[in-house]
């Protein structure tokens, strides 16, 4: 299988592609080959040229009309063509939804492997690549490894740092792909309310489960929010089971990494810890002295949120004035 | 009539997965198996479809060892009209290229359907693949992580849960969807669907009966380790005589600790 040489990355999303590169740099570095970005949209010829600042060797660049949206069988025909003709030995998909099922549907083309959300990534000493992943609902991390090339990894964001842009050379290459015709069609699409869209850039984020009673008693943790500047978030009962809020942090939901990351009333089932594993630290109020939060915080308090957190507010407020 | 065929796994139940915690090895045994909740969405979303257009028929397949016959029968009682097992020795060993390809040889076999219903990801695994890879080995439209759907005609009609915006597909049919678990409430079988499901028929086809090519289903992937992850939490509990002297406590901790302010 040497005849698979280089390390691609793709996304749609520009800053996930950056991302990717930070991490296919330190890579590609380790296996002696070249980075490259496969780069597609409508009139991005300077975006795609930015890449090799951010330590693409090389970038693949198709400028159409049609691709100035998201198009499923338009990109997924760009990157089997590309895949199928230059072989790459690894290659990165960003991890949004659409780049999953893009990423699945390439692999199937091509008859190979695909290891979606790895959050992090190593070379073993056969030169293959490996990715963690969580699995199991977040009992446990998978480390999970290749049969076949290209090895297809998706990445979520925020896994990886990008690079400082650096004046670096590299080569855009302009390439004409034949694309193919949509299955689907785009009827509206309409934009998250900016909160949700943030969380998962949150510095501090307090989020509350099923110890909220009301609706309303969100604000007492918006306050909180509001001298911490920090976002407000929620377990997922809240959003599916009593349908308070339309999204939540966990492991189906948002993956969060804040600084800090304040619990109050959520129990702590496995889901959620998942998706709050990388956080810096880890606060937990609970009336239950039991609760598996506390397992996984780094400090506890056993106390009802509606007394604490008014509290913690007012401390808070008086100390960083 | 329509036909809606909806992709089922008998995954483990992860909410009573033990660790062993010198090892850190999960133990997976003694763990119970159920439908994945997100393909009992996806069953649920079939049996709306169908009440709402009045009449279709509703199959479900697996992909699973001779144990998922529960599963299956749990599907039949919330109200799917066939259920089928793919089962074969030969299946030992396979990923989800394997059961994308697996479930595309039984969803041809079957023959006329117009609509492929997958659960976004499985509870266990949580990868998300086998949906997209059926899509693309059927060459069907593929609509993923679906919040709304309505069929009108032979078009269908689908709301995206994306990471940024709400986005409505259309697509004719047939398509493949998969479908997020803020979708629906999936029902729970009465005593007499459950009694009426024991009449109806579970078929059982092997590797043989679809005439699976071996070298197709080979696992491209490996799992190398499955442990639980490390907890390097400091576990300080802060206690006080009342909240704000907690309260106080807390916020000296978390401005020492360099998380709050600047």
């Amino acid at each position: 299988m040497s005849e698979y040489k280089g390390v691609w990355v793709f996304s749609e999303k520009y800053d996930l592609t950056l991302e990717m590169l930070g991490k296919g740099r330190e890579i590609a570095d380790k296996l002696q080959t070249e980075l490259a970005s496969v780069f597609a949209g409508y009139d991005v010829q300077e975006k795609a040229s930015e890449l090799i600042k951010y330590g693409a060797d090389k970038v693949y660049l198709i400028d159409n009309p049609a691709l100035e949206h998201f198009q499923a069988e338009a990109y997924l025909s760009i990157l089997h063509n590309l895949t199928a003709n230059y072989k790459p030995d690894i290659l990165l998909i960003g991890s949004t939804k659409n780049g999953k099922s893009l990423a699945a549907r390439l692999a199937t083309r091509l008859e190979k492997g695909c290891i979606p959300d790895c959050a992090r990534l190593s070379i073993d000493k056969n030169r293959r690549l490996i990715g963690e992943r969580i699995t199991y609902g977040g009992n446990a991390v998978a480390k999970v490894t290749f049969r076949s090339k290209p090895q297809i990894a998706t990445i979520p964001a925020r896994a990886f740092e990008k690079l400082e842009p650096q004046d670096r050379s590299g080569e855009v290459i302009k390439l004409d792909v034949k694309i193919e015709e949509p299955k689907t069609e785009v009827v509206e699409t309409k934009p998250l309310e900016t909160s949700s869209v943030n969380i998962e850039e949150a510095e501090v984020i307090i989020s509350c489960g099923r110890g909220l009673e009301k609706k309303e008693d969100k604000a007492l943790l918006e306050e909180l929010a509001k001298i911490l500047n920090g976002q407000v978030g929620n377990s997922r009962p809240l959003a599916e089971d009593r349908k308070w809020f339309t999204e939540w942090v966990g492991l189906s939901g948002h993956k969060v990494k804040p600084k800090l990351y304040i619990a109050c009333g959520i129990s702590g089932v496995i889901q959620h810890v998942a998706g709050i594993r990388d956080s810096k630290m880890i606060v937990a109020i609970n009336t239950d002295p039991e609760a598996p939060i506390f397992e996984v915080a780094d400090y506890g308090v056993v106390g009802d949120l509606y007394e604490i957190l008014p509290a913690l507010t007012e401390a808070l407020r008086k100390h960083l004035q | 009539m329509k036909r809606i065929i909806v992709c089922l796994k008998q995954a483990l139940d992860v909410s009573q997965l033990k660790v062993d915690p010198a090892t850190r090895q999960l133990i997976t045994v003694s763990a119970p198996k159920k439908i994945s909740d997100f393909d009992k969405n996806a069953l649920e979303e079939a049996l709306r479809v169908r009440e709402k257009i009045g009449e279709a028929e509703v199959y479900t397949i697996t992909v699973s060892s001779e144990d998922a016959k529960a599963t299956l029968r749990e599907a039949l009682a919330i109200g799917a009209d066939k259920a089928y097992l793919v089962n074969d020795r030969s299946f030992q060993d396979i990923d989800t290229i394997g059961t994308a390809y697996i479930l595309a040889e039984a969803t041809k076999k079957i023959g006329e359907f117009d609509l492929v219903l997958c659960g976004e990801a499985s509870l266990d695994s949580f990868s998300g693949l086998v949906g997209p890879r059926l899509a693309e080995l059927l060459n069907l439209p593929l609509i993923t992580s679906v919040r709304k759907l309505t069929v009108e005609g032979d078009t269908v009609v689908a709301e995206r849960t994306l990471e940024d915006a709400y986005e409505t597909v259309k697509a004719k049919m047939p398509a493949l969807i998969t479908v997020t678990r803020e979708i629906n409430q999936p029902r729970i079988p009465s005593l007499m669907m459950i009694m009426k499901a024991s009449k109806k028929e579970i078929v059982t086809w092997t590797a043989a009966d679809l005439n699976i090519q071996q070298e197709k289903i080979g696992a491209k992937i490996e799992v190398v380790e499955v442990l639980a992850p490390k907890t390097e939490r400091k576990k300080i509990r802060i206690t006080g005589e009342n909240s704000a002297e907690i309260a106080e406590k807390l916020a000296k901790a978390l401005i020492q600790e360099g998380v709050v302010g600047r």
